[in-house]
């Protein structure tokens, strides 16, 4: 419960933070503190049972069966990482409190920094690989914001782009790598991962899933040939950089390469793959560094730098090594978040970064000059300071990787010690010299509170360095033994181990160092130099940008090859494959069945059919130049189908169909309005071109043949016995456990009711989206006028109002019989609804009637007489129908049983007696008012057009005289 | 009838091909409508044919599945049946729109040059 909640505590927080007022700068900051100091305080009052090797673990079981469960557990490791990720939010928070300009809109940051440590905190505290990969690309996904939170900048956009393209490519590997390395242990569970050791490295697939994982964790890391998304992600704010790019989101690589190092390491696979990158980003990220003009462009080397170091050390694999490699997380996010700080203080006092111009900053900076010194010193593996000590492991393992004629890896540590130390020298020469700044304005030391993190952190830096054994000795021990169980090494902190090898090599790094720097001042020009000598060639940006675009322009190459933007083409395609799809069907289907039963012909059946089809084929065949008549013609095959259906026993589905073809009419008959006039070709005298008449004669044949097709199928199955499916059920239970006799009926609203309410949820989608739709309708100019038909000076009706006609004029007597009609469909509607449950009927058939009563009312006097008389709102049937459906389903949980389970009541009423009241009756009730407003919200929808496009300016002038006196 | 309602199904199912694949919107709308009716029927018919024998169990003491006509084919068929009408809605509101802006009731929003 502890665990979830120092996970949950910064997502809750994130949300909160996000609600706060825009500048409310210190609230913000004290809040997203107190999360902070809540989330360590809580952790460091589990010291006591971590220190004793204990891991801490609660699981949340969610789908067992697929070993998917929320599982967080806390070890030594998980818990010093998690310490560092709070300790320096907090800082961070206190920093960013003075750092970000009251313009900026605060609320945003604390709410992207709250998360992202949520997210971070959740990839330490994950015991599920899964969960893990998940809060993976969750740190991605926040950093991406965080990077990009000065959005209005073009760098800004493009680091966080570029940063968040690199890992998430990385986490999809590390996704597949966790996915295959799941499979080989048969779980995700990190305890049991972790327990099978050398069945993993046994497997044949150990290799790919090392690989996969290694993309992962280096892509995070900014290891190269990934590293140089770190550099461009320093457009991020500089507690961003400081939070992320030093002390937790890069290091979550290496976190992962620790978590997984019992179970991975070891081989000589992860030797080469991890110490190779390792020992590459080492130098190449410490060299790069020396030749940077921006102090955060020459932090963000030195980290990839530092990381190299640290995966360098994974790389070499033995358990002093490992104790090394967790030393120096902790050493370098203390003294690099000091610096980013005390950049950020340089950058916000003097307004640049430019080491070409800035120096003598001692002068007017003079405590954070001292404070970033004895940091830097750290950073260079000074005595007495924290990064000396990890560093010293560094060289001592170093010295073991081989035998003693192998020294390349000796080499290469030296190396980087004496970039690391030139790199270092170059950082805090911007304090010494003369003074000169970039800015004109009074420069000065920064506001107390903002320098409080700094200082704490080179405390740390010192304490560590100088009492390393009483300070930090028994933390380490805990992470280490966590990580290597009964392998922990010897190893002592202290900082005097008498004069050997690693200090020899440390004394060759510092003087080393020394004498380069001052080369490269004396031969090199270095303060002015632009181009990094042997590197500049390396420039892992320009890679990246032309990757991307060569991934763009090859993927709409691909897309104008293999895709058409035309419809007809994508439409013979499709019909293509279903005509494939039913060839193959009756390939495999069983021609001859056990006996053969036919059932007698009904001859009326048949003539119907005749009926039937002859208006299909009429439809198809008039459909271009005879608008009107292909919908009648199909109008005609719809009621021939839904007399189908009452022939062969589905009164319900008849109901509908025949209610759907009436509104299905009236849509497109407000529809035809709208399409251009189109005269035949015959009168045209226009002569079809060969390839117009091949394409007819292909389409003809494509068509004429999946009928057949269809045909031979539709024949196969209706000659097979019928087979036993789950209808069996249905008709058994329908009444004794739905409590109703129309089976079809009690499908739709009690077994299968949650199938009904996505589709009523669909249908209102639809609704909404023809209803916005329409809103932008801009018609044609030609069809904005009125028709012909209604200008017509001869014809007395075109002078009247529809309700006009309706009422007086020609439409006289059916005025009188449809307004009669009215009440008698609502009623025959009603009765329908009602004995949906037992006999044809239901909600979807009564909203149909009802909306077509309402819809003739429509047809015969127009819609500005309606809706003078009557306030439909369609909006507001759909929500409560919608409303009514959910609540229902709801109201089960109540009697505790699932969502939409049906609960029936017994009601007796006085005249019209017992009355049988199942919850699926309301549910029911939703359907029809969602029917009711879906229907009238599209057809009004469409039919105000024609009211509408009259005050379309440029409209005919006649047809804007006659709409007013429409009124 | 089976023989009957084999072909009809073919027959509406050719009919709608062939306007699926016509150039105007219009239709293909009439097309889409003749395909919906075809293929509500095939679904229909994998229920087999029965007949005067609809799917409401009156009788509590007759619960024989043989007695009454496959529920399941029809309860889905009949959602089929309104969301054809609401897609059918949403597509004849996207022909007008397209028809509007483009000034053509071609599929692609533009004629070609071998109109037919």
């Amino acid at each position: 419960m502890l665990l979830l909640s120092l996970i949950l505590l910064p997502f809750l927080g994130a949300a909160v933070a996000a609600c706060m007022p825009q500048h409310a700068r210190n609230r913000e900051a004290w809040f997203a503190a107190i999360i902070a100091l809540c989330g360590l305080l809580l952790t460091l009052s589990q010291y006591a049972v971590i220190s004793e090797g204990t891991a801490l673990r609660y699981q949340l079981n969610w789908l067992s069966a697929f070993d998917l469960n929320l599982i967080f557990r806390m070890d030594g490791l998980a818990w010093l990482f998690s310490v560092l990720i709070q300790g320096i939010c907090l800082l961070v928070v206190l920093y960013a409190r003075y750092y970000m300009s009251p313009k900026d809109p605060v609320p945003r940051f604390f709410a992207f920094l709250l998360a992202f440590m949520g997210a971070m905190q959740g990839v330490v505290l994950s015991g599920n690989l899964i969960q893990l990969v998940m809060f993976w690309e969750l740190t991605s996904l926040t950093s991406f914001l965080l990077i990009g939170y000065w959005h209005h900048r073009p760098d800004a956009r493009r680091g966080a782009r570029m940063a968040f393209t690199v890992t998430s490519i990385g986490g999809l590997c590390l996704l597949v790598g966790v996915l295959l390395l799941g499979h080989v242990a048969g779980s995700y569970d990190l305890d049991q991962i972790l327990q099978q050791a050398e069945q993993i490295k046994a497997h044949d697939w150990y290799l790919p899933i090392l690989i996969l994982i290694a993309l992962g964790a280096l892509t995070k890391s900014a290891q190269f040939p990934f590293h140089f998304w770190l550099p461009h992600a320093m457009a991020a704010p500089t507690p961003v950089s400081a939070y992320l790019h030093s002390a937790t989101m890069v290091k979550a690589g290496v976190f992962l390469l620790m978590r997984l190092w019992p179970v991975l390491a070891g081989t000589p696979e992860w030797t080469w793959i991890i110490g190779t990158a390792g020992v590459c980003t080492m130098l190449i990220g410490a060299f790069l560094a020396i030749f940077q003009h921006d102090l955060k462009g020459l932090l963000a080397y030195s980290t990839i730098s530092h990381l190299g170091l640290i995966t360098c050390l994974l790389g070499i694999g033995t358990p002093l090594a490992m104790v090394a490699a967790i030393f120096h997380t902790l050493n370098h996010a203390t003294f690099k978040a000091s610096l980013f700080m005390a950049v950020g203080i340089i950058d916000h006092e003097t307004g640049s970064r430019d080491m070409r111009k800035l120096s003598g900053l001692r002068r007017v900076l003079p405590y954070t000059a001292a404070l970033a010194i004895v940091a830097s010193a750290a950073m260079a593996g000074v005595p007495l300071l924290n990064g000396f000590l990890s560093k010293e492991m560094f060289f001592a393992e170093a010295l073991m990787v081989g035998s003693a004629s192998n020294w390349w890896m000796s080499a290469a540590a030296v190396m980087m010690g004496i970039f690391g130390v030139a790199y270092s020298l170059r950082f805090i020469q911007v304090f010494f010299g003369p003074l000169q700044t970039d800015g004109g304005e009074e420069v000065h030391e920064p506001p107390r509170w903002m320098r409080f993190p700094v200082e704490l952190l080179v405390l740390c830096c010192l304490v560590v360095g100088i009492l390393p054994e009483l300070s930090i000795g028994i933390l380490l021990e805990a992470a280490a033994a966590s990580v290597l169980a009964e392998q922990l090494p010897e190893y002592s902190l202290a900082i005097w181990h008498g004069f050997n090898l690693p200090l020899t090599m440390s004394i060759i790094a510092f003087i080393g160092g020394i004498v380069f720097y001052r080369w490269l001042q004396l031969k090199c020009n270095l303060r002015q130099r632009d181009k990094v000598p042997l590197f500049h060639r390396l420039n892992g940006k320009e890679s990246y940008e032309a990757t991307m675009l060569w991934l763009a322009a090859s993927a709409a190459r691909l897309e104008r090859s293999l895709s058409s933007r035309r419809l007809q083409p994508q439409l013979l395609l499709l019909i293509l494959a279903g005509m494939a799809a039913g060839a193959v069907l009756l390939w495999f289907m069983p021609t001859v069945p056990a006996q053969l039963t036919y059932t007698p012909i009904h001859w009326p059946f048949a003539l119907l059919w005749l009926a039937g089809t002859a208006c299909a084929i009429a439809a198809a065949w008039q459909a271009k130049y005879h608008r009107l008549a292909a919908l009648i013609l199909v109008g005609g095959t719809g009621i021939v189908t839904s007399l189908t259906f009452l022939w062969l026993s589905a009164p319900d589905l008849a109901l509908t169909q025949l209610m759907v073809e009436t509104v299905t009419t009236i849509l497109l008959l407000l529809g035809l309005r709208w399409l251009p006039a189109r005269i035949s070709a015959k009168k045209l005298q226009l002569i079809a071109s060969s390839r117009d008449k091949l394409r007819r004669s292909r389409d003809l044949l494509i068509a004429i043949s999946s009928g057949v097709i269809l045909s031979v199928v539709s024949y196969l199955i209706l000659i097979q016995p019928e087979n036993q499916t789950i209808s069996r059920f249905f008709i058994e239970n329908s009444l004794p456990l739905g409590g109703g006799s129309n089976v079809v009926n009690v499908l739709l609203v009690d077994f299968r009711s949650f199938d009904t309410l996505g589709e009523i949820t669909v249908l209102s989608i639809v609704a909404l989206t023809v209803y916005a739709l329409l809103r932008r309708f801009r018609p044609a100019a030609e069809s904005i006028k009125l028709p012909p038909q209604q200008t017509n000076p001869i014809d007395p009706a075109s002078i009247q109002t529809p309700a006009e006609q309706a009422g007086s004029g020609y439409l006289q007597v059916p005025g009188i019989y449809i307004r009669l009609l009215l009440p008698i469909i609502i009623v025959v509607s009603v009765y329908f609804f009602m004995r949906g449950h037992n006999l044809p009927g239901g909600g979807f058939i009564a909203g149909l009637i009802f909306a077509v009563g309402l819809i003739i009312q429509y047809l015969l006097a127009g819609t500005a007489w309606v809706e003078a008389r009557l306030k439909m709102q369609p909006h507001r049937w759909i929500s409560v129908g919608l409303g009514l459906a959910v609540v229902t389903g709801l109201g089960a949980w109540v009697f505790g049983h699932p969502f939409l389970t049906t609960h029936t009541a017994h009601i007796y009423l006085p005249v019209l007696g017992e009355l049988h009241l199942p919850s699926a009756f309301i549910f029911d009730l939703g359907v029809f008012a969602v029917v009711v407003g879906t229907t009238m919200l599209i057809l009004t929808a469409l039919a105000h057009q024609s009211v509408r496009s009259h005050r379309v300016p440029g409209a005919n002038p006649d047809a804007t005289n006659l709409q007013q006196e429409d009124r | 009838m089976e023989i009957i309602l084999a072909l009809a199904i073919g027959i509406l199912f050719a009919s709608g091909v062939w306007l699926v694949l016509r150039p105007r919107s219009f239709q293909v709308i009439t097309g889409l409508l003749l395909l919906s009716y075809a293929v509500n029927l095939f679904i229909f018919i994998t229920g087999r044919i029965s007949l005067n024998k609809p799917p409401l169990t009156l009788d509590e003491t007759a619960l024989d599945p043989a007695l009454y006509a496959d529920p399941l084919p029809q309860a889905l068929v009949l959602t089929a049946i309104v969301i054809g009408f609401a897609t059918t809605a949403l597509y004849l509101v996207v022909l007008l729109g397209s028809r509007g802006l483009t000034g053509t009731d071609h599929v692609d929003g533009k004629e070609k040059e071998t109109d037919e």
